[in-house]
């Protein structure tokens, strides 16, 4: 069974970013499922919680760089949530670094390759969600 | 308003432990304004408590709700219905919550999730400091409304120690002495004269110190 990965982008930056690393035809791991959201101070704690409560082995929030957020300031609220939650996740059980937080510019089309591989790799060493029960396989992009 | 913050969430896993079914309720009221208790909080223990007992092996049930106001027996008799389905009510109201609830359900586990700490404000983003210890006799208006009882650590009444020190408290650079806030005021508002009264010792029958306080207003008794 592949890893699940949510990654919730930003449409300015991270979601652009992540369009242009296909256009690019750079290589990420195709088990990476990308939620567009409008900026990521829109990305809740729920949801990021519900991410994992349905059986994602890790999380990442990709946001624009500090200081270029297109609404000033919601990547840093995101920041702060996401380090909130990853001491939440630690005390229940499930583990703070299946959740991180990623910066990078709309034209920053390797960075987001990065940011896919890093965490599709943790989950890979973190083995699947405790809140799942199965074996994972690596899927090599195409 | 009142401030309360979560307990850390292995001890709320501790008070719930026997517990299968449980009513996890808010308050929009107080504990919503210092994000202790609110809509958002109880969903997010209530995320963390099903993923933390599920991977422990015993899943719980959880049900998630906020009332208006936990401290009004018209809102908190609402929550018959859900109580009747669960095995305790894990309270994330300050402690006048918990103990209504508790009232009104007198067969039912009602426990609580914060700490409740005291009556204070908002100073900044994330921050609540204790403004007032409701001591029943209120001096604020011969201390340029700022209180002693509750802001100065030694709750003085004749203006600050000999510990006061550019404007903080000798206890910690992050309190301010409330006599030099008061002194500060008082002399912007050319009220320095009043201070030069001397306040009495307080009589402290009417804060906590004298029991448990009820008021009543006769006229609203039907």
């Amino acid at each position: 069974m592949e890893p699940q990965v949510v990654a919730f982008c930003c449409h300015y930056c991270a979601f652009a970013a992540a369009d242009l690393a296909g256009t690019m035809r750079l290589t990420y791991p195709a088990n990476v499922k990308i939620i567009r959201v409008p900026c990521t101070g829109k990305a809740d704690m729920l949801y990021l919680l519900r991410a994992f409560e349905d059986g994602a082995d890790a999380v990442f929030v990709a946001g624009c760089l500090e200081g270029n957020c297109h609404y000033l300031e919601g990547n840093l609220r995101a920041k702060k949530r996401v380090q909130y939650l990853k001491k939440l996740l630690d005390e229940v059980g499930v583990g703070g670094e299946r959740l991180e937080m990623f910066n990078m510019s709309a034209a920053m089309a390797q960075r987001f390759a990065e940011a896919a591989n890093e965490m599709t790799e943790r989950a890979l060493r973190l083995g699947p969600s405790p809140l799942r029960k199965r074996e994972l396989v690596e899927v090599k992009a195409q | 308003m009142i401030i309360a913050d979560q307990k850390p969430l292995a001890e709320i896993r501790q008070i719930t432990s026997r517990f299968q079914k449980l009513l996890v309720v808010g308050c929009q009221e107080c504990v919503t304004v210092c994000f202790a208790g609110g809509a958002k909080e109880v969903a997010v223990l209530s995320s963390a408590l099903r993923m933390a007992e599920q991977i422990d092996g015993n899943p719980k049930e959880i049900v998630e709700f906020t009332s208006v106001r936990q401290c009004d027996p018209e809102y908190v008799l609402d929550l018959a219905d859900k109580i009747a389905k669960v095995d305790a009510v894990l309270s994330m109201a300050c402690g006048v919550g918990v103990q209504t609830v508790a009232e009104h359900f007198p067969n039912t586990f009602v426990l609580p999730a914060l700490n409740t700490t005291s009556m204070g404000r908002n100073t900044g983003p994330g921050v609540w400091v204790e403004t007032c210890a409701g001591c029943g006799n209120c001096i604020l208006a011969e201390t340029g409304a700022i209180c002693p009882v509750a802001r100065c650590s030694k709750s003085l009444l004749n203006g600050p120690c000999g510990g006061s020190h550019k404007g903080l408290c000798e206890i910690s650079d992050d309190v301010p002495c409330a006599w030099a806030q008061i002194y500060e005021r008082m002399s912007r508002l050319e009220m320095l004269a009043t201070m030069e009264q001397i306040a009495p010792p307080k009589d402290w029958s009417t804060a906590r110190d004298g029991g448990p306080r009820k008021r009543v207003r006769e006229d609203l008794q039907l």
